[in-house]
Formats: C-alpha cells, sequence, structure tokens
C-alpha cells in the first residue's frame, strides 16, 4: 500500500493531502465554470501560500484518535464535514489576498505548460488503478436481490480467519471488484473467503537453541574421549570388546631333501626309488583300475541284460537311447582304465628298473650309502582262469569295438546316401540349365550331339561350384581290430599266467661305515656332518622366530619338531619359512616357503600337517663324490646320459589358529576383506575368469558349489547358459566391449540413409550444406537432388570443358582448393579473445591527449570533416535490411554513332535520330544489375553524360545468413552495363501517327564483384568501361583540346570512363581475416624457411600493419602446397616465349606489349573468392602455365618475370586497386618513367596517369628485397617510386638483416608447349554452335535468322583484330561491311576474351543483350575465331552482329 | 503438414522470466533472445526482446522483480539444436552508463509440462509442501556472469568509463565453442519459468515425457514473486 499515491486523505498524511483535495476541487470549480482557470486563478493557485491551519489540524487529528477503531465510516463523513468548513474558510482568505491586484498590470502571465500533468494523470488514469480504502458496500460484494447470509449465524462452524488489518482489506476488496468476476471471490457473507489461518501456533521442527538444562535429555550430547586405535585400517579392525588375543600356532615338524648338493649317486637314485615308490602306494591305495574295471564289467552286464530282456522284441527309442548312451559310456570307461592300467605298469617297471641300477651301482661303488631295499612279493595266480579272463575281455572289447565301427559305418553310410542324393539332384539342375542353354545355342547350331553335349556339362560342372561327387565309406577292417586289441593288452597288461607283481620298499638296509668308503665318499660324509639346518619363521614379512639348528644326516631328513604361537596384532598377510643352512660360521639360505594363512576354521589340533615343495636354483659344487646341485653329472661310466637336479624338497609344517583357554578360536572373525575374498567366488578364481566360462566351470565342479544355495543362483544360471552354448564367451578381449550396442545405427544404415548422410554433410560443414536448414525427420522426405549439387561439384564435368587438358586442370585445383578449405575450416573453429569479448582498448596517453583536444575543439567546425559512419557488425541482419547505394555521376568518351552518309541520303526519314546537329549522336543510359534485380538510370545525351543518379538494390546473402564468413564468400558481381537508346520510326510512311521503337543498344559494361565492395566498404572512382574493339555503327570519338588541361591527361588513354560510387548501407564490418587468425592462433602454416626469417617477416608485416594500416604488405606467401613462402623467391628472369620475341624483332615495344598480352590471356580464376578472400595461394610460373588458370599475383609474377628477362628494370607492386581490391601489379622502369602494368588486362599506365586503377602502393618487391612504402601518401601520383631512398622506402633485408640468398622456388627456364593438342578448328565450330543454339534458346518467341553472307565476312575481321590486338581496324572493316550490306542497318562489336571455358564466353555474350532485339525482321551474324599462342594459351573473339534491312 | 503423418514437431512455449537475484545492483533490465539449430524455425511469437527496468522493492530487497513473458512456438524436424534461451541483463553503473551485468542461456525443458509456482513464505505452512513439488522442473534458475577484463588496468579503465568487457554476440553463451579464450565472472541468478507443450513429437519417434508425469497439487497457488507478508490462502 502506497498511501502517498491516494487522492483520498489518509490518517496519517492528512494535511498536505487535504490541502491537495481543497486546490483540486477549486481547479474543478474553475474549470466547470469556463473550462480554463483565468490567468489570475492560474497565478493565484501557484502563488498562494497554503499554510496550513494548525489547530484545525490537531482537533482533527484528536477528533480522528479518540474515534473508536470500528466506526471509520462515520469517522469519513465526520472529515468530510470538516473539509466544507475549511472551503469555507478559505474563501475568505481569497477575498483578503485580492487586494494586491496591481501587481497584475505590470506583468504578463503565460499559461505555463501545465496541461501536461493533466493528460499523463488521465492516461495514467488508464493505465493506474488505486483501489481505494473506503469500505465496500455489503451489497456490491454479493448477488443481486440477495442478502448476506452470515454461516456462523445459522450455527455452522466457521473458523478463524488470519488477522487482516481493515485497511487492507478493503484496498483487497476494492481490487478484486474491479476485476471481472470478482464477485466469486465473496462468500455468502459478503466477505472474501478465507480458509482459516494456515499458520501452525507451534513450529513443526524442535527447537535447536535452547539452554542446556531444557534439553531433551535423549538429546544430550555426550562427550566421550577420543579412542586410539590399537589396529591401523591394515589392522585387524576390532569390536570394542576384545582387544584382538589372536594367536597362531606355526608347527615346523621338518624336511626332507629330495635333492641335496651333498647327495651321492645312490642318493640320487634313492629318492627317486622313494618317488615313484611313493606314487605307486598312493596308486595302489586308489586303485582305479580295479575300480574302472569293476564299473566296466557292470556296465557290460546292464547293456547284456537290456538286450537280453527285450529279447529280439524292437527296442523303445527311450531303451536304444539309454543303450546308446551306456556304450558310450562303456567307451569312455574303457580307454580310462586302459591308461590306468598301462600306467600302473610302466609305474612298477620303473621301480624294477630303479631298483636295479641302485643295485649296479652299490656293486660298483662297492659301498652302500643308502638304507633302501625292495622286496618284490610275486603273488601266484591260477594260470587257466587267468587266461581264460584274459582272452574273455579281449574278445568283449573286440565286440565293442566291432560293434561301434559298424555303428559309425552304418552312420557313414547314410551320410554318404545323403549327399549322393543332393548331389544328384545338383546335377539334374546342371544338367537342365545346360540343356536349356543348349537349346538357345543350338538355334544357330543345329547338329550339335549329345557327347558335346555332356562335355559341355562337365566343364560347365567343373567351372560351377557344386557339392562334391560323395565317396562311399570304407567298410572296417575286423581282422584289424582283433590285433590291435590284443597288441594293446600285452602292452599294458600283465601276460596271462604271469605273477602278479608287488614291490615292498624298507629303508632297513646297513649303510657301510665311514672308514670302509673311498676317500671321496669319505670326505662326502664329512661335509654333510658338518652342515646344520635351520628355519626362519617371517610374519608378514618380518622374522619372529627361528628353530633351532639341527645338523644334517645322512638320510637328508631334518627334524624340528618346534611349534612357535604368535600372537598378532597384525591381519596375516604372508607366512613364510626360509630354510638356512650353516656350515661353519656361515648360513645361505636355501628356499622360501610360503605358508597359507589358513582360514579361521583351522584350530590348533585339528590342523593337518602339510608338505610344502621349496627348491633352490643356487648352483653348489664339489670336489668330492657328492653330485652338486645346477652341475650335470651322469650315472653312466662313459658321462653320457648326463642330468642336472636342483636343490629341492618337502618342508612339512602346519599354521592354525591357537585354541584359548576357554575352548575359545583365537581367530580373527571371518567378515574381514580377506574373508570376504574368500567367499566371492568370482573374485576368488580372479577377474579373468568371467572371461573363461570353461574356467568358472570347472572351479565350480571342484569346489563343489551347492547349486541350491542362493547365493550361487548367479554363478549356476550363468554356468548353465554357458554351457548350453547359448553364450559362447568369445576368444579375444576388447576395450570397449559395449560399444556396438551403444552406437546409434549400425555402420551400413548411417552410409544408406539419406538423411544422415545430409545430417552429417552438414556437420562437416561441407559448402553447400554448411548452413542447410530443415533436414526432414523423414528419410524419405530426402530427395536425392539435395546432393545433386555436390555430385556436380564433386564430379568435374569434362563434357563441359572442351579441352581434356583444362578438364585435368579443374579437376587438380579442385583438389587443392579441397584441402586448403579443410585447413582454414579447422582454423576458423579456433577463436580468440577478440572474437568473443568486446573489450576497450586500454587508452594510450597519445589517445588520451586527443581526446581531451577533442573537448575545446568548436562544436560546429567551419570545415566540416567527413565521420566514419557506424558500422555494423553482420549478425543480426536479416533480409531487407542491407541494400546497394550506387551513385552514378558520369562517364566519357562514349563511343558516338557514326553518321552514315548513306543512310542520309537514301533514307533519312527512317533515322529519326538525325546526325545533322551533330548534337544527338549518342544516347547513353546505365543500367545496373546485382542479384537478379535490374535498375537503369535516365537516358542522357551526348558522349559525355552526367548522370549523378542514385540507385539502390537490394541485396540479401545467399541462405539468409549474413554471417561474415558467408557474406566474404560471396561470388555476385555487380554489372554496370551502357547502353545507347535508339529510337527508330516504324512505318509512319501512310497515316499521320508515328510509331517509334526504342532499341538499346550495349556500349560497355564494367564487373564489379561483391567481396570488393564488402571489403573496401565504399568504391569511389573512375573506372574504365570495357568496350569492344569495334562498335559497329559507333565510333570514337577523339576529343579535341575543347576541354583543356584535363584533356591532355585523359590523351594518353583510350576508351570510355565512368565515374561511379558504390557502398553499402548500412556499413558492414569487414570479418577478420583467417589469416591473421591463423597466426594468432598460431596454426601457421608449413614453412621450409628459416626461423629468423619467418620472425623477422611477421615482425615487418605487423609493424607495417601498426603504422600503415591501409597499406598492404605482404613478405611470405602461401604456395600451392600450404606452405609459407618468402615472396622474393618468385622472382627470377624468365624466357618469355621466343615466338613472341620474334614476332615484332624491331621494335621492343610491340613486343612487351605482345607479352603483356599473352600474360593477360591467360585465363584468370580468383581464389581469394573461394577462400573467402583470405588467402591467396601462390603458384610458380610453370604451375601457373600448367594449370593455365591463375589470379593476379600470378599474373603479375609472370610478366614481372618476362620482363626482369628482357632487360627491363621490373618490380612488383602489392598494393590496392579497383575494381579488384588488394591486387598486385607490375612497375618497370624505361626511358626515366615508370610504367605500371595490369596484369591481368595487358594495359599499361605510366606513373601520372589519372585512370590508373592502381589506388594504393604497399610495397614493392623485387628479386632480392622486399621495400614497405613510408611516404606520406599511397596514391601512385604522388610518390617516389625510387627504393634507394631509405627514407621513402624501409627495405626488408638491410645491412642489421642481410638477404641470406634466398634461391628462386621458380624453373630456370620454361617447358613451352609450342603445338597445340587439339586442333583449333573444331573447337572454333563447338564454340559458335554452342553459342548460336544459346542465342537461339534466348528467344523462344521470335525465329532466329543467321545471316550468312555477313558471318562469313565477319569471320574474315577477326583474323585481322587478333593481328592488330583490335586497335585501329575499326573504320576500314565498317567500311568494308557496309558496302556489303547496304540495305542492312548493322550493329554489332566482336568480343574478345582468354579461353577457359565454354561459360564466360556464352554469360558475356548474353550481357550484352544483342539477343533481345525484337524487330520482326531483324537476323543475326556471328563468328568465332580462336587463336592460339604457345603453351596452349587460347585468345577468343566473338563478332556478334544483328542486322535489320531497311526496306 | 498432414495429420496422419506429420512431418515437423512443434514446440510451444510460454512462461516468463520471473527476475532475477543480483545483490549488488539495482535497475536493472534485461533482454532475452532464443538460440536454435538449423532445423528450428519460429512460426509464431517473439524471438526477442526487452523487459522493464525493475528496482528492488523494499521487501523484498534482494529481489527484481520483472515477469517478462515469454511466448513463442518453434517447428522443428530434429531435436539437435533444441532452442536456448539467453538471457542478458543490463543497468546503470556507478556513473550512470548501461553496463551488462550478466549473461545466461539454459535450454527450453524438453519435457511437456506446466510451471509449478515457487511460494515464498517467511513462516512454515501447516502443510508443508514436498520438495518435488517446489523445485518444479520447468523452473529455471540461471547462474549469469560476465566476461573479465583482461587485465587489471583494462578493468579500472573499464570502470572509469563505463565500457565493461561484453560478448560480441550475447548468443555466444548459448554454444560451447571459443568459450576457452573468456574469462568470466559470476554475478546473479535469473529465474524463468516455462510451460512447455509440444505437438507431434511423439510421431516422430522422440518420446520424451519422463516417466512420472502426475503432479497433484493441493497446495495453495500465488502467482510469481508474491509479496511475502500476505499468504493468502483460497
Amino acid at each position: 500500500p502506497r498511501p502517498q499515491a491516494k487522492p483520498v486523505p489518509g490518517s496519517s498524511h492528512s494535511e498536505s493531502s487535504t490541502m491537495r483535495q481543497r486546490m483540486k476541487d477549486k481547479l474543478k470549480a474553475a474549470r466547470s465554470e469556463m473550462g480554463l482557470p483565468t490567468a489570475e486563478e492560474a497565478y493565484n493557485f501557484f502563488t498562494f501560500d497554503f499554510d496550513p491551519e494548525p489547530d484545525e489540524e490537531t482537533r482533527k487529528g484528536q477528533k480522528r484518535r479518540t474515534r473508536p477503531e470500528g466506526e471509520n465510516e462515520e469517522g469519513e463523513d465526520g472529515g468530510d464535514d470538516d473539509e466544507e468548513k475549511e472551503e469555507e474558510d478559505k474563501e475568505e482568505e481569497e477575498e483578503l489576498f485580492l487586494i494586491d491586484q496591481s501587481a497584475d498590470d505590470f506583468l504578463v502571465f503565460k499559461r505555463a505548460e501545465y496541461m501536461g500533468y493533466q493528460r499523463r494523470l488521465q492516461s495514467e488514469n488508464e493505465l493506474l488503478f488505486t483501489p481505494s480504502f473506503l469500505t465496500v458496500p455489503a451489497s456490491s460484494k454479493v448477488p443481486e436481490n440477495m442478502k448476506p447470509r452470515y454461516l456462523e449465524e445459522e450455527g455452522l462452524y466457521v473458523g478463524e480467519r488470519p488477522p487482516m488489518s481493515l485497511t487492507n482489506q478493503n484496498i483487497l476488496e476494492n481490487r478484486i471488484l474491479k476485476q471481472e468476476q470478482g464477485r466469486k471471490w465473496f462468500g455468502d457473507d459478503g466477505r472474501i473467503m478465507a480458509l482459516p489461518d494456515p499458520i501452525k501456533e507451534s513450529s513443526t521442527r524442535p527447537p535447536l537453541f535452547h539452554i542446556e538444562d531444557d534439553l531433551d535429555p535423549a538429546l544430550q550430547t555426550v562427550y566421550r574421549k577420543a579412542l586410539v586405535s590399537k589396529h591401523a585400517s591394515q589392522y585387524i579392525s576390532v569390536g570394542g570388546e576384545t582387544n584382538g588375543d589372536y594367536q597362531l600356532d606355526v608347527d615346523v615338524s621338518g624336511l626332507i631333501f629330495s635333492h641335496h648338493p651333498l647327495f651321492s649317486q645312490e642318493h640320487v637314485l634313492g629318492s627317486r626309488l622313494v618317488q615313484l615308490y611313493d606314487q605307486h602306494l598312493s596308486r595302489q591305495h586308489r586303485n582305479l583300475t580295479e575300480h574302472l574295471t569293476t564299473k566296466l564289467n557292470g556296465l557290460r552286464n546292464t547293456i547284456g541284460n537290456m538286450l537280453e530282456v527285450h529279447g529280439g522284441q524292437r527296442l523303445t527309442p527311450v531303451m536304444q537311447q539309454r543303450i546308446s548312451e551306456y556304450k558310450q559310456e562303456v567307451r569312455n570307461t574303457r580307454r580310462l582304465r586302459d591308461l590306468e592300467q598301462e600306467k600302473d605298469r610302466t609305474l612298477l617297471k620303473g621301480i624294477v628298473k630303479i631298483w636295479k641300477e641302485i643295485k649296479a651301482l652299490r656293486d660298483f661303488q662297492r659301498f652302500t650309502n643308502t638304507p633302501y631295499k625292495l622286496y618284490l612279493r610275486r603273488e601266484e595266480v591260477e594260470r587257466a582262469s587267468d587266461v581264460r579272463e584274459y582272452e574273455a575281455e579281449i574278445q568283449a572289447e573286440v565286440d565293442e569295438l566291432l560293434d561301434e565301427m559298424e555303428e559309425d559305418y552304418q552312420r557313414k553310410v547314410t551320410e554318404y546316401r545323403r549327399q549322393q542324393e543332393e548331389w544328384k539332384v545338383w546335377r539334374r539342375k546342371q544338367r537342365a540349365k545346360n540343356k536349356k542353354k543348349k537349346k538357345t545355342q543350338s538355334q544357330l547350331d543345329d547338329n550339335e550331339d549329345d557327347e558335346d553335349n555332356d562335355d559341355d556339362d562337365r566343364t560347365d560342372g567343373e567351372a560351377e561350384p557344386g557339392p562334391p561327387k560323395p565317396k562311399p565309406p570304407e567298410e572296417p577292417d575286423m581282422e584289424g581290430v582283433e590285433k590291435q586289441v590284443s597288441e594293446k593288452a600285452s602292452r599294458i597288461r600283465r601276460k596271462p599266467g604271469e605273477p602278479i607283481l608287488v614291490p615292498e620298499l624298507t629303508a632297513s638296509g646297513p649303510i657301510t661305515p665311514n672308514e670302509q668308503c673311498p676317500r671321496g665318499e669319505f670326505a662326502r660324509r664329512e661335509d654333510v656332518a658338518k652342515r646344520s639346518i635351520f628355519i626362519k619363521v617371517l610374519y608378514n614379512d618380518k622374522e619372529v622366530s627361528r628353530t633351532d639348528n639341527r645338523s644334517l644326516n645322512s638320510d637328508f631328513r631334518v627334524h624340528f619338531g618346534q611349534i612357535f604361537n604368535l600372537k598378532i596384532v597384525n591381519w596375516p598377510e604372508s607366512i613364510k619359512l626360509q630354510v638356512f643352512e650353516v656350515l661353519g660360521l656361515s648360513t645361505t639360505l636355501l628356499a622360501d616357503v610360503f605358508v597359507p594363512v589358513p582360514e579361521s576354521s583351522i584350530l590348533t589340533g585339528s590342523a593337518p600337517s602339510e608338505e610344502l615343495v621349496f627348491s633352490s636354483n643356487l648352483r653348489v659344487m664339489f670336489d668330492h663324490e657328492a653330485v652338486g646341485s645346477d652341475v650335470p653329472f651322469s650315472f653312466e661310466v662313459d658321462g653320457s646320459n648326463r642330468q642336472t637336479l636342483l636343490t629341492s624338497g618337502k618342508l612339512s609344517c602346519s599354521v592354525s589358529w591357537a585354541v584359548g583357554e576357554d575352548d575359545v578360536p583365537l581367530a580373527p572373525p571371518t567378515t574381514q576383506p580377506n574373508g570376504l575374498k574368500q567367499l566371492d567366488a568370482i573374485a576368488s578364481i580372479g577377474a579373468s575368469g568371467l572371461n573363461d566360462m570353461k574356467k568358472l566351470g570347472e572351479w565350480a565342479t571342484e569346489s563343489r558349489l551347492d547349486p541350491n544355495d542362493p547365493n550361487n543362483a548367479d554363478i549356476m544360471q550363468l554356468l548353465k547358459v554357458a554351457s548350453s552354448g547359448e553364450v559362447t564367451a568369445p576368444d579375444y578381449f576388447r576395450l570397449e566391449q559395449l560399444q556396438e550396442e551403444f552406437n546409434f545405427v549400425s555402420e551400413e544404415d548411417l552410409e544408406q540413409s539419406r538423411r544422415f548422410r545430409l545430417l552429417r554433410l552438414r556437420n562437416q560443414e561441407v559448402a553447400e550444406f554448411r548452413n542447410y536448414k530443415f533436414v526432414p525427420a523423414m528419410e524419405r522426405e530426402v530427395t536425392d537432388k539435395v546432393f545433386e549439387v555436390r555430385s556436380l561439384r564433386e564430379i568435374v564435368d569434362t563434357k563441359g570443358h572442351l579441352d581434356a587438358h583444362r578438364a585435368l586442370v579443374a579437376k587438380h585445383l579442385h583438389k587443392i582448393r579441397e584441402s586448403i578449405i579443410n585447413r582454414f575450416l579447422i582454423a576458423k573453429h579456433h577463436f580468440i579473445m577478440s572474437d568473443l569479448v568486446q573489450e576497450e582498448q586500454v587508452p594510450t596517453i597519445g589517445i588520451l591527449g586527443l581526446n581531451l583536444f577533442k573537448l575545446a575543439e568548436p562544436k560546429r567546425p567551419l570545415k566540416p570533416q567527413r565521420k566514419e559512419r557506424k558500422k555494423v557488425t553482420a549478425q543480426n541482419l536479416s533480409d531487407g535490411d542491407i541494400r546497394l547505394l550506387l551513385n552514378i555521376i558520369r562517364a566519357y568518351d562514349i563511343p558516338v554513332r557514326k553518321p552514315s552518309v548513306k543512310y542520309d541520303t537514301r533514307s533519312s526519314s527512317h533515322v529519326l535520330n538525325t546526325y545533322i546537329s551533330g548534337y544527338e549522336r549518342v544516347r547513353p543510359f546505365v543500367e545496373v544489375s546485382f542479384q537478379r534485380s535490374v535498375l537503369q538510370t535516365t537516358t542522357a545525351d551526348g558522349p559525355n553524360p552526367c548522370w549523378n543518379e542514385d540507385l539502390q538494390l537490394p541485396f540479401s546473402a545467399p541462405n539468409g545468413d549474413y554471417s561474415t564468413a558467408n557474406l566474404q564468400s560471396m561470388k555476385d558481381e555487380i554489372f554496370i552495363n551502357i547502353f545507347d537508346e535508339v529510337q527508330y520510326e516504324l512505318g509512319g510512311d501512310r497515316g499521320k501517327e508515328v510509331h517509334t521503337r526504342l532499341e538499346k543498344h550495349w556500349l560497355g559494361s564494367v564487373k564489379i564483384p561483391f567481396s570488393t565492395i564488402y571489403f573496401q566498404s565504399r568504391i569511389d572512382g573512375t573506372f574504365k568501361v570495357d568496350t569492344p574493339p569495334v562498335l559497329l555503327g559507333y565510333s570514337k570519338e577523339r576529343s579535341l583540346a575543347s576541354d583543356g588541361g584535363y584533356d591532355a591527361v585523359r590523351s594518353l588513354t583510350e576508351g570510355a570512363f565512368i565515374t561511379l560510387f558504390i557502398t553499402i548501407e548500412p556499413q558492414l564490418v569487414p570479418g577478420e581475416t583467417i589469416r591473421e587468425k591463423v597466426s594468432s592462433a598460431w596454426i601457421s602454416f608449413e614453412s621450409q624457411e628459416s626461423e629468423g626469417l619467418l620472425l623477422a617477416s611477421e615482425v615487418f608485416e605487423r609493424d607495417a600493419a601498426v603504422h600503415f594500416p591501409d597499406r598492404p604488405c605482404l613478405t611470405t606467401v602461401i604456395n600451392i602446397n600450404g606452405k609459407t613462402v618468402f615472396i622474393t623467391r618468385y622472382l627470377r628472369p624468365l624466357n618469355p616465349p621466343q615466338e613472341l620475341l620474334d614476332a615484332f624483332p624491331n621494335s621492343p615495344q610491340e613486343a612487351t606489349d605482345l607479352i603483356a598480352r599473352y600474360v593477360s590471356l591467360i585465363p584468370s580464376l580468383p581464389d581469394s573468392v573461394s577462400f573467402a578472400g583470405v588467402c591467396d595461394l601462390w603458384s610458380t610460373c610453370d604451375q601457373f602455365l600448367t594449370l593455365l588458370a591463375g589470379d593476379e599475383e600470378e599474373h603479375a609474377v609472370l610478366l614481372c618475370n618476362y620482363f626482369l628477362s628482357m632487360g627491363k628494370k621490373a618490380w612488383l607492386i602489392i598494393g590496392t586497386a579497383i575494381p579488384e581490391g588488394p591486387t598486385t601489379y607490375v612497375l618497370t622502369y624505361e626511358q626515366n618513367r615508370y610504367l605500371i602494368w595490369n596484369p591481368s588486362s595487358g594495359q599499361y599506365y605510366g606513373q601520372y596517369d589519372t585512370f590508373c586503377p592502381l589506388q594504393t602502393v604497399g610495397c614493392l618487391v623485387s628479386a632480392d628485397n622486399v621495400w614497405l612504402n613510408t611516404q606520406a601518401y599511397t596514391s601512385p601520383l604522388r610518390i617516389r617510386f625510387d627504393v634507394t631512398k631509405a627514407k621513402l622506402w624501409k627495405p626488408f633485408f638491410s645491412r642489421a638483416f642481410p638477404n641470406p640468398g634466398l634461391s628462386s622456388v621458380q624453373c630456370i627456364t620454361l617447358h613451352i608447349i609450342l603445338h597445340l593438342p587439339f586442333p583449333k578448328i573444331s573447337l572454333t565450330c563447338r564454340i559458335e554452335k554452342i553459342l548460336k543454339e544459346k542465342i537461339m534458346e534466348w528467344r523462344p518467341r521470335n525465329p532466329t535468322r543467321w545471316n550468312r553472307y555477313c558471318t562469313s565476312t565477319l569471320r574474315h575481321f577477326l583474323p585481322k583484330l587478333e593481328l592488330s590486338r583490335g586497335r585501329d581496324v575499326a573504320d576500314e572493316h565498317r567500311l568494308e561491311l557496309q558496302s556489303l550490306l547496304g540495305d542492312y542497318r548493322i550493329s554489332g562489336f566482336p568480343l574478345h576474351l582468354p579461353f577457359s571455358e565454354v561459360r564466360p564466353i556464352v554469360e558475356a555474350v548474353y550481357s550484352t543483350g544483342v539477343h533481345n532485339v525484337e524487330a520482326s525482321n531483324v537476323e543475326f551474324a556471328l563468328a568465332v575465331h580462336v587463336h592460339a599462342y604457345p603453351n596452349n594459351v587460347l585468345s577468343v573473339w566473338v563478332y556478334l552482329a544483328s542486322l535489320i534491312r531497311m526496306r | 503438414m498432414t495429420a496422419n503423418s506429420p512431418s515437423v514437431f512443434l514446440l510451444m512455449i510460454n512462461g516468463q522470466i520471473e527476475g532475477a537475484n543480483f545483490p549488488e545492483y539495482d535497475d536493472l533490465y534485461c533482454k532475452y533472445c532464443f538460440v536454435y539449430g538449423h532445423d528450428w524455425a519460429p512460426t509464431s511469437g517473439l524471438e526477442e526482446g526487452i523487459s522493464q527496468i525493475t528496482s528492488k522493492g523494499r521487501d523484498s530487497p534482494h529481489r527484481l522483480v520483472w515477469n517478462f513473458p515469454l511466448e513463442i512456438t518453434f517447428k522443428s524436424t530434429n531435436p539437435l539444436g533444441w532452442p536456448q534461451i539467453v538471457v542478458s541483463v543490463y543497468g546503470p553503473d556507478t556513473f550512470g552508463n548501461d553496463v551488462v551485468r550478466g549473461y545466461g542461456a539454459t535450454h527450453i525443458p524438453i519435457t511437456p509440462g506446466q510451471y509449478v509456482p515457487l511460494i515464498f513464505s517467511s513462516t512454515p505452512l501447516s502443510t508443508p509442501p514436498l520438495i518435488k513439488d517446489l523445485l518444479s522442473r520447468h523452473t529455471r534458475t540461471i547462474p549469469m556472469f560476465v566476461p573479465e577484463s583482461t587485465s587489471r588496468l583494462q578493468k579500472f579503465t573499464s570502470w572509469l568509463l563505463g565500457r565493461r568487457p561484453e560478448f560480441t554476440d550475447p548468443k555466444v553463451v548459448a554454444q560451447g565453442e571459443g568459450r576457452e579464450v573468456t574469462r568470466v565472472s559470476s554475478q546473479g541468478f535469473v529465474t524463468l519459468s516455462f510451460n512447455i507443450v509440444t505437438k507431434d513429437m511423439k510421431r516422430l519417434g522422440y518420446d520424451t515425457t519422463a516417466t512420472e508425469t502426475t503432479h497433484t497439487h493441493t497446495h495453495p497457488v500465488a502467482a510469481g514473486f508474491g509479496p511475502g507478508n500476505q499468504t493468502l490462502s483460497m
């Protein structure tokens, strides 16, 4: 609520408010009388001092204060009464004041412009609403004709309303009533509907800040002392109660060496014997052979029983299935049994062999070292039954094998049949096919016989891959089987009747006492006795205990029998036992033995003793009998069959958790990280197990997983799936296994879909699709047409090129361009700060001073200076915002119509514009066309017309994209054509009416590319109009010296000129060139120049840019491979084609002209447009001549090089010209004057030529240096070209930085192709044909007749034109023409173009508008001439004329 | 566009720029514009707008309220380049120069749905609304930032001259490209709310509706930044 804004007085601000109210009332009263207040009233109003009446106010205030709250309405009434009283008082006062009226006579009072306030009030009243405080009458709150109904009175419960001040409520009610349907907010009782107070009395959140005592005991904070954990993180974390009394019992019982360096040979054999015997014992214990034999017999019996029970009856499929399963089982079991039997047999044989060796050794050395003794116990068997069993066994096996083979054979046979069937079918088909073929053949050759047919068949069959003819399976070899079985049996089994041998090894044999041994053996035994062994116990790599030393015995068994109790605190990570050998004082570590940490369930007492194998690769040699370790030795006398043994042995020990006093295992709980690991099935077999289903399966069977345990459900499921073969684990490993799943669509889909292709092309910023709008949502909506543009560009149309060579060139250029564009695209995506953020530069002292100076300068200077227009960044623009402004001012030397004597005498009446006066000899007007919009000026008179007209052309960017990049790459051109308006009278002989026809005759044109205007922001100057060398019916008027001095300058050049001013409104900010960006982003182009040179050139260019921002300066350029090359490398004298030099042996001037012309005839192909006006590629001269296409630079370099070889002084000028913009010209110095050559037109200008298109000279380049223009002016008219003056030209290479002797990139001599690779006649004919077709195409409504006579005449002129290079032939050949075609009115001209493609020629012809002649009796003539210069440079002449018969 | 097989889908946005929270500045106004991809075109509504100047109220010393409506409909064929709204806030500095106070951008919510207004209340309600309802999907609070001057000297001069660094185009903040060259400092927050309606999205195969779509609101509704002291219940 804002009481001060209310017109109604509020209780607190009553003073001022009442006063205002009174004023208002007064005003209102006055206005109601006469509409406006009188001057006097107005004066009173402003001067009257409204003194507040203090007594009144206090009285009223008191009154207010004493009033009870509920009586507001009455109070207001009372207030009204008071006001009335006050008004009366005031009127009295006013009368008093009226006495002093005399001032009125001396002063003139004008009405103050005060009404504005009223109006504002009114308008504000429309917008603002100030709700009143007054209580709304109940009647307006309830629906009409209804009385308020009070629910409370009716006995219904009404909640307590939220407290709200009455004023606020009134305001709210007023506000609501103002709204539409405001009444619905009111209840039946006429009050605003309201819920009971939503605010809770008590807070729902427990109070946080209380005094300590009040805090709920449950919430009381209890402080405990910080506990220092006994175990760090790696330790066993303990619960609160136990203090981690864990104990590991390490029982080291002893060790046995299976090899020791001190072993004698007998020991070696003995230990081997022991090993084999152990093996034998364990096998005996398991008795697998017996077990398997029993199983086999059992299976055989079962099969036999099953077959017996069912007898000869047919077996059910279930039975058959079962039998085959049994058979399979039998086969497996038999195989296993055979294996076991064989092992048993070999083991027995081995034991016997070793024992024999020991015996032999003992005999040989005549003493015994080892106590081993082997007994072989014979168990006699009953021979007959044994034989029987043996035979029966063999027979059974043979039967089974035969059975199996038979089965196998059957299967093969059925397979064979099936294959044969297939093969037959295929063969039949093949035959039918061949027959068909034959039939078609036989129409030609009927008497082919069947054999031939067959032969063909065969060859065809061979030719086409078909199923091979199957071979019938071989019959099983019955006899062989029996033989095999018996052989096998004799190999692996005891022979029938042979006694069973049972070996028994005892260690009870006597050992030869020491004194009876030879010396070597004695020494060995001595050595053994000296040695002792002990074992260290390491827990978590810390030594905790060690055993006593035990001496080594002759049997190499050491017994310790010690138990170590380890009270542990740390979690056990490793338990290691180290075996040490002591010899005298030195101890050597023999081996480390790692003991696994026991599970917590393994307790002392129940723990089995483990035998842990250890070995050491220590090399030990002795000079006595001992074999040593890692030393080869042999049992044989001759030393053959050497073997090497390493120290090894078995340590028997056990590690277990101790049991406490009260039978509590002193083991940590299993819920430790390590324990967890063991529970996790996958982790326990390692992560690799995941990929290896087989391993997982093995592990699962080994560990006897409970398949019913829900914990194992996952694994079981996995195994089930894996074993069923549905999921096959791949053999390879993929880093991104799921990549394919995450692919959006498959590769093929991506390739095929047109829509995706479009999207991808756009994303790659391919030129045609860069800003493609609305890629359709559906595949079907993307038409193939979209891609046609691209494919057109991609596939260089060889048909369009008349010359295969040029097609190749175009292809090559296209490739280069593509790669360069890609590079720029990358560069374009690099941003620098100024691209994104606009920031004011820190003002330097100079700028600050200048600004201060500006404050003092006059506001409206007498000599106003042109202000820079505001530049507009192009991004917020849209179509229609930009216009192209052209101011066409004047033209000079327009060709004039030639007065024709013939016409005058014979048919003067036909030509309205007679040439008598000599005044109206030409009526030129200018037509400007840009982006398909054409505007023209009014028609002026005379050869030097002045139009001074503004033309506005609309401009629209392609695709509506006004980004800088897009504008830069616009290729549109502005065509400015000058026409002559000719009026002819038509058939006005008979009647009085005179029909006239207007015809426009093309006189010349100027082309200005849009990019030039965009970069230069305005173009202002006089341009040479491209006029044809001969204009039929027109002549160039040589102006006489009537114009005075100006003409003297002009006479240096010839041709027509037009003065123009072109600009874009509003001015667009040309984008920063990518080259700068590229250098600033340090994505420099590769270069073979030295670092120092590149740095120096960068500094040089930057200096130039800072000090002379408007002077183009180039020191390095980019060659065709995209590498940076120093510019002087391009200049080197190159010999021009000899043919050209020979043409004018006497006149060097003519030869120079010819060479300039030759260079200019090489087609121009601006690369700047495609590279967004940014980067020129400089090709060397030979590349240029091979490609036959290039920019101004290439033309300039070639021309300069030719000039250099001709002995001229020549430089390159890097500067700007109109209309090209930044460009390259050539400067020569001859006969004490400087000449400026435009290399792309072949024209030359004197230094002081006014119409020289070169506007700015930035720098000069010679073969060995670059000079920057440091003079005050840049225009060639005002500068001096003497580069030796250090004041005027700043050299790049100076004494401080001398030229390092840069070699040229140009070839020494240019390869010149003299002969044309194609006939020029055919080219001539083709161009002529195409042009004729085109002209007819452009005239769809009218018939196009060709005047053959005229054409052939024109054809004769063209070679002459070429010879004279378009000069000084106009008169004679027109005369010639006129004499030939006297009856026709002829208008026409030859066009001259360098040849690259047909399309530019067609366009040039079209732009002249010759085809627009609409006279019914018009005839046309068209002649083409192609002149070939060396190196395939072609000059094309097109002579175009329209003829109208005069009578 | 036939009813059976649409080739475009429509996205209708209405909502408002509710206000901002710029603790240090006052008398701010904001501009908005939309940035969208090549396959999008607005069919109706205003693409750009500029709000009134708002001063801070005495009641809420940190909150500037614009309640500036947004209403625009886009049509599109491709969700690529989903429209983003770019908001930039301007206001006078100490010397009265109009300077930028913040840039921010956010994507238009992709799920259709309505804006659930926030309730600002200084006292707890009898039935506290669920957090889920308060943090409605279609309310966005965008943090705002301005580019920093490159040096201290620059900073000083820009402050003195009232020419703070600005983005060449506010739309820069909707792109990721080239941002690495800028340094910005954060400024404040702007709150936006959206109501989104889409048409034919599903038909073209784009399903943007969330799994839980039902919002049941039993809680009082007060529009925008209502004054805090009057919690009216209806």
